[in-house]
C-alpha cells in the first residue's frame, strides 16, 4: 500500500527519493513520450498547441514570481531592522514614470496570452463540417453514445485521425464532458444541445470524466474512450452491434446493467442505494410492491419495462423520484435487463 | 492616570495607556454587549462570530481532506462527502470570507482611523450584525435538517431537484446579503461624511480605500444575489420555471446571475485584504507607502472592473463565443491593478527598516501566496487553457491561493496587528512567528500539489479517484499539509486566548504606526479619543521614536513637551 510507504517516509526521508512519494512518477497509462510532470499524454489535435500556450504562461509566471520573491528576500535581508539600523534611508515615496512602466509593460504579455488563448479557443469551439457525428446522452450517472449506424453504447469508440463531433444533451442536471488527454471539455446541459469536437491523434484507451458536479455518483460518472487505429473502429462497431443482436438475453441484461450505469443506484445484494436493490425486486416477483403514492403494483415484466422507460410512473415507497430516462436504450436491452433481474431470485442468489 | 492600575501590573505602560475606563470595561453585563451601538464592541462580536464560522468551515475542510487521503471509502460515503465540501464552501464564503475583514477589523478600525466617535449609522451597524447571526442560524438549520449537497454555487437544476435543505441555506445567504449591504452602506456614508478636517481623500489610510471600494461592490452587487436566490426559492417552492429546463427555465441563466454577484464577491474578499497589506508594509518598513495614488486608484479600478468579468466562469458552459472573448479580455485587464499593488508593496520595502514581527511575516506570506494565486489566474483567464483546467483541482488550488493565501493571511495579519489595540494585550511574539510559518508551510503543502492534480486530470468535487490514476501521493501530501495548517491555526488560537489572560499590557503604539488608531489608548476609550486628535499624514514615520518607558512608540514632539 503506497500510503503506508508514505507514512514511513515521514520518519525515514531517505526512502523518498527512490519511490513515487512526491508524485514524480507518472500514471501508468501515460508512459507516452509527450506526457510529463504537469500533463498526461497528448491525444488530440488540440493538445500540443494548448500545452505550448500553458508553458508560455507558466514560464512568464515563473519569471515574475521569482522576481517578486527575489526582491522580497533581498530587501528583507538587506534592510532588516537591527540594533543600529533603526531609520530608513531616504527614498522617493512615488515615481510616476516607474509606476507607469510596470503598469503598462506587462500588459503586452497579457494581450499575447489573450490573443493566443482566444484564437485557439475558436478552433476548439468550431466543429468541422464533415466530422463524424456521435450523439451523447448524459444522465445521473452514466454516459451513452449513439453512433451514425444507430448503435448505442456506453463506451465512446472513435477512429484515429478523424474529426469527431459530439452532439450532447443531458437527461437531468448539468454534466460536463472531459477527456484530459484530449484537452477539451464542454458542459452538457439539460434542455439544449451543446457541441464538442476533437480529432484523436493517438491510439489508446482513455477515460471520460464528468466535471460538473451532479450528486452522489459524480466521481463515478466515467466512461471508457477508445481510439482505434485505421479500420479498427468499423470492426468494433460491427462486433458491438452483432453482440446486441445475438447475445443471450440474460447475458445482455448483465452487460447492460454494468454498462448503462444501473449499478450505481441498484445493488445486487440487497443493499439499499439511491434506488431499490434488484435482489429485492426479484424476490418480490409476482407479488405486490408498495409505491410512494400509497398504491401497489404487481412486480412483473410490464412493471419493469414501464419503470425503465418511464421512471417517474411508479416510484417505490421510501425512494425519491431520481431515476433518469436512459437515452438510447434498446428493446433488446430492456428485455435482457428484465431477464437478468428475474434471474437474481434464483437458487444461486 | 490611575495608580491602582499601575500597582497591579508590572509590565511597562504607556503614559496614556489603559485609562480606567475603556470600551471593554465601561459597562458590563450581557445586555451592554447585546444592544451595544459601539462600533468597537460590534467589531469584537463580529470577530468572535466569523472566527467561529471559520473554525466550523475548517472542520469540514479537514473532513474533506481526510476522505481524499486514499482512493475509495476512507471515512465517509459519497453523500456525506458531498455535504462536507458544500458546507465547507458555503460557510467559508458566506459566513467567513465576505464579512471577515470589513465586519470585524473594518468596524473596529474605520471610525478610529477617521478620528470619529462611531460609524455614521450605529443602529444599522448593530442590525447588520444581527442579520449575520440570523443568516448563520439558517445555515446551522441546514446542518440539523437534511444538510446541503449542491456545492456553494447552488447550480440549477441540481439545486432545484435535490432533496436537501436548499431553501434554508439560500434564505441564510439571502439574509447574510443584507448584512453585507448594510455594512457597505454604513462605511460609504462614514467615509464620505465623517472624515475629519484636513483628511482629504488622498490622506486617508489605504485600508480605508480598500474598505471603500469593497463597500461599493457590496452595495451594488449583493442585491443581484438576493434576487437570484429568491427566484431559486420560488422555483423550488412554487414550481415556477425560471432555471430548470424541465419547467421551461434556463440553467445557464442561473450561472450568469450567480456569478454576476459571486465574481465581484471575490473582490469583496480580497480588497480589504489588500488594504491591510498597505498598512502592514508601510508600518513594518517604517516608510511612506510607495505610490499611494496608484494603490488607492487600483482598488477602485478593481472594484469597477470586477463587475465585468463574471463570464470567465462560463467559457465552457454554453455562453456565446463572442461573449466569452469579451470576458476573457476584461479579465486580463484586472491583472494590471493587482500587479500594481504587488510592485508598490515591494517598492515600499526598498531602503526601509524591515521589522520582522508576526504581522510582517503575514504580509510577506501574502506577497508570496497572492503572487501564486494571481499568476495562476492567468491560465484560467486564457480561454483555451481554461477549457482543460475548468472545474479541476487547478481551479481549486488557484482560488485557495487567493482566498486563503490572500484573504485569510491578511485576516491573520490584521488580527495580529490590531490585537494589542483591540484588547490591550500583547501576545507571545515567538509563538506568533511560529504560527505564521506553520500556516505558510501547511498552506503550501496543502494546495501546491493540487495544481498538479488539476493539470493531470483530477476534477473538483470528486469523492473518489482510482488507484491507477496516480493521484494518491499528491492527495496524501495535500492532506498532511491540511493537518499542519489546522494545527498551526489552533496554536494561534491558544496563544491569543492566553494573551488575554496573562499578556503584557499593550502600549499606545506598539509597532510605530502612524495612523490615528495608534494615537489613542490600548484598548481605546468608549468614545475612541479622550482628546480630539489632529490629523497628520497616515504614513509619516519620521518623528516616531521608541520610548523605553512604555515599550511603544511616541511622537518626538510629544515626548519633548
Amino acid at each position: 500500500m503506497i500510503r503506508t510507504a508514505m507514512l514511513q517516509s515521514l520518519f525515514d526521508p531517505s526512502s523518498l527519493a527512490s519511490s513515487n512519494l512526491l508524485g514524480f512518477a507518472l500514471p501508468a497509462a501515460d508512459s507516452a513520450a509527450d506526457a510529463n510532470y504537469w500533463f498526461p499524454a497528448q491525444a488530440s489535435s488540440f493538445a500540443a498547441d494548448m500545452d505550448a500556450l500553458w508553458y508560455f504562461i507558466y514560464w512568464v509566471s515563473v519569471f515574475f514570481f521569482i522576481g517578486i520573491v527575489a526582491f522580497m528576500v533581498l530587501f528583507v535581508t538587506r534592510y532588516r531592522r537591527t540594533a543600529t539600523r533603526t531609520q530608513p534611508e531616504r527614498s522617493a515615496s512615488h515615481n510616476t514614470a516607474l509606476e507607469l512602466t510596470w503598469s503598462i509593460l506587462p500588459a503586452f504579455l497579457l494581450v499575447a496570452f489573450f490573443y493566443w488563448g482566444w484564437t485557439s479557443f475558436l478552433v476548439i469551439a468550431t466543429p468541422p463540417r464533415d466530422a463524424m457525428e456521435v450523439q451523447v446522452g448524459a444522465y445521473k450517472w452514466g454516459w451513452n453514445f449513439t453512433y451514425p449506424s444507430g448503435h448505442t453504447d456506453s463506451e465512446l469508440h472513435v477512429p484515429t485521425d478523424r474529426e469527431v463531433k459530439l452532439i450532447m444533451s443531458s437527461a437531468d442536471v448539468l454534466h460536463s464532458f472531459w477527456v484530459p488527454e484530449f484537452r477539451t471539455k464542454f458542459d452538457v446541459v439539460p434542455g439544449r444541445y451543446t457541441y464538442l469536437w476533437f480529432k484523436p491523434t493517438r491510439v489508446g484507451e482513455y477515460q471520460l470524466k464528468c466535471t460538473e458536479y451532479c450528486g452522489t455518483g459524480h466521481s463515478a460518472m466515467r466512461a471508457k474512450v477508445v481510439v482505434h487505429e485505421a479500420g479498427g473502429f468499423e470492426k468494433w462497431l460491427e462486433q458491438a452491434e452483432g453482440a446486441l443482436l445475438t447475445m443471450e438475453p440474460k447475458a445482455l441484461g448483465e452487460l447492460s446493467y454494468k454498462k448503462l450505469g444501473c449499478a450505481q443506484c441498484h445493488s445486487l445484494d440487497g443493499t439499499k442505494l439511491v434506488g431499490p436493490s434488484f435482489k429485492e425486486t426479484a424476490s418480490l416477483w409476482g407479488n405486490a410492491r408498495g409505491l410512494a403514492d400509497g398504491s401497489e403494483v404487481t412486480v412483473d415484466e410490464n412493471y419493469l419495462r414501464e419503470s425503465i422507460l418511464e421512471p417517474m410512473a411508479k416510484v417505490v415507497a421510501g425512494y425519491q423520484p431520481q431515476m433518469p430516462v436512459i437515452p438510447g436504450i434498446r428493446e433488446k436491452q430492456i428485455a435482457g435487463l428484465i431477464e437478468y433481474i428475474k434471474s437474481l431470485s434464483g437458487p444461486n442468489q | 492616570m490611575s495608580d491602582i492600575q499601575l500597582a497591579t501590573t508590572s509590565a511597562p505602560r504607556a503614559h496614556a495607556a489603559e485609562p480606567e475606563q475603556n470600551y471593554l470595561n465601561c459597562s458590563r453585563g450581557f445586555w451592554s454587549w447585546a444592544i451595544t451601538l459601539d462600533h468597537k464592541r460590534i467589531g469584537v462580536m463580529y470577530l468572535a462570530g466569523v472566527s467561529f464560522a471559520f473554525f466550523l468551515g475548517g472542520v469540514f475542510a479537514l473532513a474533506v481532506r481526510t476522505e481524499l487521503i486514499a482512493p475509495g471509502y476512507t471515512i465517509m460515503d459519497a453523500d456525506t462527502y458531498n455535504q462536507m465540501f458544500t458546507l465547507h464552501g458555503a460557510v467559508m464564503v458566506f459566513l467567513f470570507l465576505i464579512p471577515s475583514i470589513p465586519a470585524s477589523f473594518g468596524n473596529f478600525v474605520l471610525p478610529v482611523m477617521l478620528g470619529a466617535k462611531d460609524v455614521a449609522f450605529p443602529k444599522l451597524n448593530l442590525m447588520s450584525f444581527y442579520l449575520w447571526v440570523t443568516g448563520a442560524v439558517f445555515f446551522v438549520a441546514t446542518l440539523f435538517t437534511s444538510g446541503l449537497d449542491t456545492g456553494w454555487t447552488f447550480y440549477t437544476p441540481y439545486s432545484t431537484t435535490t432533496q436537501t435543505s436548499v431553501v434554508f441555506a439560500t434564505m441564510g445567504a439571502f439574509i447574510l446579503g443584507f448584512s453585507s449591504i448594510f455594512t457597505g452602506l454604513n462605511f460609504i456614508a462614514t467615509i464620505h461624511m465623517m472624515r475629519p478636517p484636513g483628511m482629504g481623500w488622498f490622506r486617508m489610510p489605504l485600508f480605508l480605500w480598500g474598505l471603500y471600494a469593497t463597500s461599493l461592490i457590496q452595495v451594488l452587487a449583493t442585491p443581484v444575489l438576493g434576487i437570484t436566490l429568491l427566484l431559486l426559492i420560488v422555483e423550488r417552492l412554487a414550481g415556477v420555471g425560471i432555471f430548470d429546463p424541465a419547467m421551461g427555465g434556463d440553467p445557464v441563466l442561473f450561472q450568469h446571475f450567480f456569478w454576476f454577484y459571486s465574481h465581484p464577491a471575490v473582490y469583496i474578499m480580497i480588497l480589504p485584504a489588500m488594504g491591510v497589506m498597505s498598512e502592514l508594509f508601510a508600518t513594518f518598513s517604517r516608510k511612506h507607502v510607495f505610490g499611494y495614488r496608484f494603490i488607492a486608484m487600483s482598488s477602485v479600478a478593481i472594484a469597477v472592473l470586477g463587475f465585468l468579468v463574471w463570464g470567465h466562469h462560463m467559457f465552457v458552459s454554453g455562453q456565446s463565443r463572442l461573449v466569452g472573448m469579451v470576458f476573457s479580455a476584461i479579465t486580463f485587464s484586472i491583472a494590471i491593478p493587482s500587479a500594481i499593488k504587488v510592485f508598490n508593496w515591494l517598492a515600499t520595502m526598498y531602503k526601509g527598516v524591515i521589522w520582522l514581527t508576526t504581522p510582517m511575516w503575514y504580509a510577506l506570506s501574502f506577497l508570496f501566496l497572492f503572487g501564486i494565486g494571481g499568476l495562476t489566474g492567468l491560465f484560467l483567464g486564457t480561454m483555451s487553457t481554461d477549457v482543460h483546467l475548468h472545474d479541476t483541482y487547478f481551479v481549486v488550488a488557484h482560488f485557495h491561493y487567493v482566498m486563503v493565501g490572500g484573504t485569510l493571511i491578511a485576516f491573520l495579519g490584521a488580527l495580529h496587528y490590531w490585537w494589542p489595540k483591540m484588547f490591550g494585550k500583547m501576545y507571545n511574539e515567538k509563538l506568533g512567528s511560529i504560527g505564521a510559518w506553520g500556516v505558510f508551510l501547511g498552506f503550501n503543502l496543502t494546495f501546491f500539489p493540487q495544481f498538479v492534480l488539476g493539470t493531470r486530470g483530477m476534477p473538483r468535487r470528486y469523492y473518489n479517484y482510482e488507484e491507477w490514476e496516480g493521484f494518491e501521493s499528491l492527495h496524501f501530501w495535500s492532506t498532511m499539509g491540511s493537518y499542519l495548517l489546522g494545527a498551526s491555526l489552533m496554536l494561534i488560537l491558544v496563544y491569543l486566548v492566553q494573551s488575554l489572560v496573562k499578556g503584557k499590557q499593550a502600549p499606545v503604539n506598539p509597532w510605530g504606526a502612524a495612523s490615528l488608531e495608534f494615537t489613542t489608548s490600548s484598548p481605546p476609550p468608549h468614545f475612541n479619543f479622550d482628546v480630539t486628535p489632529t490629523v497628520g499624514e497616515p504614513y509619516d514615520f519620521d518623528d516616531l521614536v521608541f520610548d523605553e518607558k512604555t515599550g511603544g512608540y511616541v511622537r518626538q514632539e510629544a515626548r519633548n513637551s
